[in-house]
């Protein structure tokens, strides 16, 4: 027994010296994954770049939810820290600016399109490329709204959206659907207006302010809240669910809604794609994705508000050769064949140079807005402090006025925002 | 039965097989003492050493010494969940201990199906925290919509809610134990001073509480360090909503201690090391509260 033992504890030392002795003759990746839903594609193309060069590389995607958990244990490791992790935001950077590598002079960064999706450190230096771009809007089924009588060419700002929402609500019962689909504000739904629908006053006062993404205001003054509002009451009124049932209401019900064809309108972004034709078997050529109009001056020419949380940084404390393996890796990832056709699969906007259209309509559709000059809402969200104690504060004051939607309950949704904002700034700072 | 176990409880205590025993010892205690070191005693220490730094990930940590603490005593949330912590541990502790009794000692009456209602009282117990939050959080919910109203609607809800979950779950537990000590009183003890003429209440309250004071002893604590450590259960209900913005800073009206620990750590890096010393605070009053206790009720328990 004991002999047998040794020899096993022998064996396991020789092996692991061995492992680490073929390590460090070429460097290895190890790529830390934010989307979940993008796990299997990232390790089938790992396994065709490991059978073309022989580099070994290492995709593990953190569970939903729990990035910031797994990225924290796994640096904390240097045997099993990610050479190639995710940065969201300019919190992020704050967090891991001792281990992003400077990305100016590495030959993925030269392949961007713009600096638009480039996260930069209070230096200014490029900490983080955006690998992908998302969009989000009001996602449209287009046969219910001619079923209904309408077309997409009648909605081009908030009073048309909400003569057409009207009707639709109004005849709902003789239709069989409404117009749209429950606003949830259950954890799994709230993100979308906390978040998403957030942006719209954000992005309207960031551009009379002359800001950009990045600019993290220490103080909003809410200048669009009554846009907000406007269209918040929208969505609460011209809906089947009952305002006082949102508490509870989740992302999949208000999902299902949309899929099944029992709602017209469903604000969410390009994520959607996959689920809303895989497995609810809607037609893509059904769908579409507008603009979130509130009665904005001059929003007839409004995009979709695009942005991204998904940028790659290279670790700059790990081995140099698995610095090099990491840069040349994601160099191969967007201006090879099976690179690029992996994120047109898989992602609907890609700012690089070799990128090959994506299948997303909801992608294409922000392209193409972008092309007819329509300018894009950027993401000003991303500078929340704190981002999810001001999105809890939000959601408790708008859920409460959904119950109950008087001038007091808004008043609380206002202090919310604006004093809100200014509080978490002070938290996250302090 | 009852001789064999003598029998080899004799054999056990012979010398001949204790010293052995004893000389090593360190073999049996060995692999259990160098998991408590892994698994808690080494965590612990470097936890204390954190609290004293500002770090992102433990192996930067930087020194800073009191600042952490500093911080933590000056945020109004901390003071808030504590409040609140201790609102919810002297209820539930009475609660739960009230009723828990309260259905023992109706179970170790003779009555028909006794070891069925036993079984049900404990099930709750089985289930894990998380699950329990959410169901209960429907159940709540589909009641409240009822009258034009939602779980975090406000504080009040929140809070109860909290108190009538926790009560659920725990009850079943600490009436286990009530039991096994209800039922350590011999029989002969209760005739004697029904045949002295105490009363029911008589009997209750100078017979039968004095002596099961260790079992109270047992379950006061275990409530009283359930409801401080109280996490999962509060994650999951309210997620300490709702949310409001109070005299200029904002307060998560149903947080307790341990969830605000968490959000804390949560907020950026700077405050990795202060919700590390809120933790250490958190730990020096729940062992403070522990052993004040067990020292409290200790002193009440009778010798049988």
């Amino acid at each position: 027994m004991k002999k047998f033992l040794s020899l096993i504890l022998t064996l396991a030392l020789v092996l692991s010296l061995a492992a680490v002795a073929s390590a460090e003759e070429t460097g290895s990746v190890y790529y830390l994954n934010f989307k979940p839903e993008a796990d299997q594609a990232w390790q089938d193309l790992a396994k065709v770049y490991t059978e073309q060069t022989g580099v070994e590389v290492k995709v593990v995607t953190a569970a939903s939810g729990t990035y910031s958990d797994t990225l924290n244990s796994q640096m904390g490791n240097a045997d099993s820290a990610p050479t190639i992790f995710n940065i969201g935001n300019a919190s992020g950077i704050t967090d891991w600016d001792d281990y992003a590598l400077d990305l100016t002079d590495t030959a993925v960064f030269g392949e961007r399109i713009n600096d638009d999706y480039v996260l930069c450190n209070a230096e200014g230096t490029p900490k983080a490329l955006g690998y992908c771009y998302e969009s989000f809007g009001i996602i449209v089924n287009t046969a219910l709204l001619e079923q209904a009588g309408h077309s997409l060419d009648e909605i081009t700002n908030f009073d048309s959206l909400k003569a057409v929402a009207d009707d639709i609500h109004a005849r709902a019962g003789e239709l069989g659907f409404d117009a749209f689909s429950a606003p949830g504000m259950d954890g799994s739904s709230s993100w979308r207006y906390s978040g998403h629908l957030a942006n719209v006053p954000l992005y309207y006062e960031y551009k009379d302010k002359g800001l950009n993404v990045g600019s993290l205001p220490a103080e909003i003054e809410g200048t669009y809240l009554d846009n907000f509002r406007k269209i918040w009451d929208l969505y609460i009124t011209d809906t089947a669910a009952d305002p006082t049932s949102l508490s509870t209401g989740t992302g999949d019900q208000s999902e299902a809604e949309f899929g099944e064809g029992k709602a017209v309108f469903y604000q969410n972004g390009d994520w959607e794609y996959a689920n809303l034709t895989g497995n609810f078997g809607m037609d893509p050529a059904n769908l579409a994705m507008i603009p979130i109009y509130c009665g904005v001056d001059g929003e007839e020419n409004a995009g979709l508000n695009s942005g991204t949380e998904n940028c790659w940084a290279i670790n700059s404390q790990a081995a140099p050769e698995d610095i090099q393996a990491s840069e040349d890796f994601l160099y191969w990832v967007v201006t090879s064949e099976e690179g690029t056709n992996m994120l047109a699969e898989q992602f609907s906007g890609i700012p690089f140079k070799n990128a090959k259209p994506s299948i997303n309509v909801f992608g294409a559709d922000a392209s193409e807005y972008a092309a007819a000059g329509k300018y894009t809402l950027f993401w000003a969200f991303n500078d929340t402090p704190n981002v999810d104690s001001w999105r809890a504060t939000v959601v408790t004051a708008l859920t409460a006025y959904s119950a109950d939607p008087t001038d007091g309950n808004w008043d609380k949704v206002v202090e919310a925002f604006v004093d809100g904002w200014a509080y978490e700034y002070s938290v996250v700072n302090g | 039965m009852q001789k064999k176990r003598r029998v080899d409880s004799a054999h056990v205590s012979s010398q001949l097989i204790r010293r052995p025993i004893q000389k090593c010892f360190a073999i049996f205690l060995l692999p259990t003492f160098i998991c408590f070191c892994i698994g808690f005693l080494w965590p612990f220490i470097q936890g204390i050493y954190l609290s004293f730094c500002n770090f992102n990930i433990p192996k930067d940590a930087k020194w800073v010494g009191l600042s952490n603490y500093a911080k933590a005593f000056k945020d109004a949330s901390f003071v808030h969940a504590f409040w609140n912590t201790a609102a919810f541990a002297v209820i539930s502790i009475v609660l739960i201990n009230v009723l828990a009794f309260a259905i023992a000692y109706a179970l170790t009456q003779k009555m028909r199906g006794s070891n069925i209602f036993r079984t049900v009282f404990f099930m709750p117990n089985l289930i894990g925290g998380v699950v329990l939050g959410y169901i209960w959080s429907m159940i709540f919910d589909a009641i409240l919509k009822r009258y034009g109203t939602y779980l975090t609607a406000n504080a009040t809800y929140g809070f109860w809610g909290l108190v009538i979950l926790v009560a659920w779950q725990q009850i079943g537990y600490m009436m286990i134990i009530y039991i096994a000590g209800l039922q350590s009183i011999s029989d002969e003890m209760i005739e004697a001073a029904r045949i002295d003429g105490a009363s029911g209440s008589q009997v209750l309250f100078r017979v039968v509480i004095p002596n099961v004071m260790p079992s109270i002893t047992i379950c006061t604590f275990l409530t009283l360090t359930n409801s401080f450590k109280m996490f999962d259960q509060n994650m999951a209900l309210t997620g300490g909503m709702p949310s409001v913005m109070m005299n200029g800073a904002k307060v998560n009206m149903t947080e307790l201690l341990a969830l605000n620990i968490y959000s804390t750590y949560n907020i950026n890096k700077n405050w990795h090391g202060v919700a590390q010393a809120k933790a250490v605070l958190f730990f020096i009053l729940v062992a403070a509260l522990a052993i004040g206790q067990l020292v409290a009720t200790r002193s009440k328990e009778v010798q049988q």
